[in-house]
């Protein structure tokens, strides 16, 4: 009987230990590979609403500037998550600011109303890409202090314990 | 009347199967579950790339033409997320009139192999056509770190 069990708990942790490394996390770059310190290219992009967002307008801000994709099952993941940092930190000073690289905004207006995001997301292109040292993967997340500058960027997926350790980090710092 | 021991051992089974559930589901329609005869590394693909001789392959990118334009393997052609229906539409119509014995190589790089949702579907749809010479460029990470990165050959814009 004891050997049944055994077998189910070794079971149970091989489908774990699967499931945990096809869900594997991303990288968190800092220092000077991560652009770290230096100011955040700026950009006047248009947002789903055809208004243009222009990063340098929030200066005094902390933001986390999230690359995604509807079509990236991860960056799917991350949406809900952001939402809920967005919602518990917008009163300290966060704005997160979502940049799609979709090829059209159709897919993305659609799934902002489905996920309701509650930040804005502006539409990527290969030049803004290229100036945030290239977005060759996806999600690609930026943490950029209040005087614009970069603080972090996260590769791949990303766990929301550690986007909200990093955000609390320099919502605090200043 | 139900032993413990008996719970024990149906509980632990069925958190095993729900857990495998999971991971199948997961599985299924994504990068991993094409076999791996279907694939090559970026290496080899060089290889081929570099070769004075041998046939050299049409290359598809089946992600968003954002990635395609910042950088993109020299000689590839633009398909675009085949999760769409419209990407769907155009891989077919890019490769309907190629001999079936054709050499295609299709790649995507958008996020992690255990993420792409691209590179299957695309793999599948040719199969289905007829296509036989099929093979999914291996990209672990993301076409950045796994070609760019690499120093393997690169091409911008359109």
């Amino acid at each position: 009987m004891r050997r049944r069990i055994l077998i189910g708990a070794g079971l149970l942790f091989v489908a774990v230990g699967v499931y945990v490394a096809l869900h594997g996390r991303g990288r968190i770059v800092r220092g000077p590979t991560a652009q770290q310190h230096s100011i955040a290219p700026d950009f006047s992009l248009p947002q789903l609403n055809g208004q243009f967002l222009q990063l340098s307008a929030y200066r005094g801000k902390v933001v986390l500037l999230d690359f995604w994709a509807t079509w990236c099952t991860p960056c799917r993941e991350e949406i809900p998550h952001l939402v809920e940092l967005q919602n518990k930190y917008r009163d300290r000073g966060l704005e997160i600011i979502g940049v799609s690289m979709d090829d059209s905004p159709d897919p993305v207006r659609e799934f902002y109303q489905r996920f309701q995001m509650n930040y804005p997301v502006v539409m990527g292109n290969a030049d803004i890409g290229e100036r945030y040292g290239g977005v060759l993967g996806l999600p690609i997340a930026f943490i950029i202090d209040r005087d614009g500058r970069i603080y972090a960027k996260h590769i791949g997926a990303t766990e929301a314990s550690v986007l909200e350790q990093d955000v609390r980090t320099v919502l605090a710092s200043q | 009347m139900i032993s413990k021991r008996t719970r024990r051992i149906a509980l632990a089974v069925l958190i095993s199967a729900l857990s495998a559930a999971v991971f199948l589901g997961q599985a299924l329609g994504q990068a991993t579950s094409i076999p791996s005869s279907h694939l090559i590394n970026p290496e080899d693909l060089v290889k081929i790339l570099q070769a004075t001789q041998g046939e050299k392959p049409l290359m598809l990118q089946v992600g968003s033409y954002v990635l395609y334009a910042q950088a993109h393997i020299p000689g590839s052609e633009y398909v675009g997320p085949v999760t769409s229906e419209a990407g769907m539409q155009q891989l077919h119509r890019q490769v309907d009139s190629l001999p079936k014995k054709k050499f295609i190589v299709l790649y995507c790089g958008c996020c992690p192999w255990t993420h792409c949702p691209n590179v299957k579907p695309a793999d599948d749809a040719l199969r289905a056509m007829g296509f036989t010479n099929v093979k999914v460029l291996y990209i672990a990470s993301n076409f950045g770190a796994d070609w760019v990165e690499k120093g393997y050959p690169v091409a911008k814009g359109q």
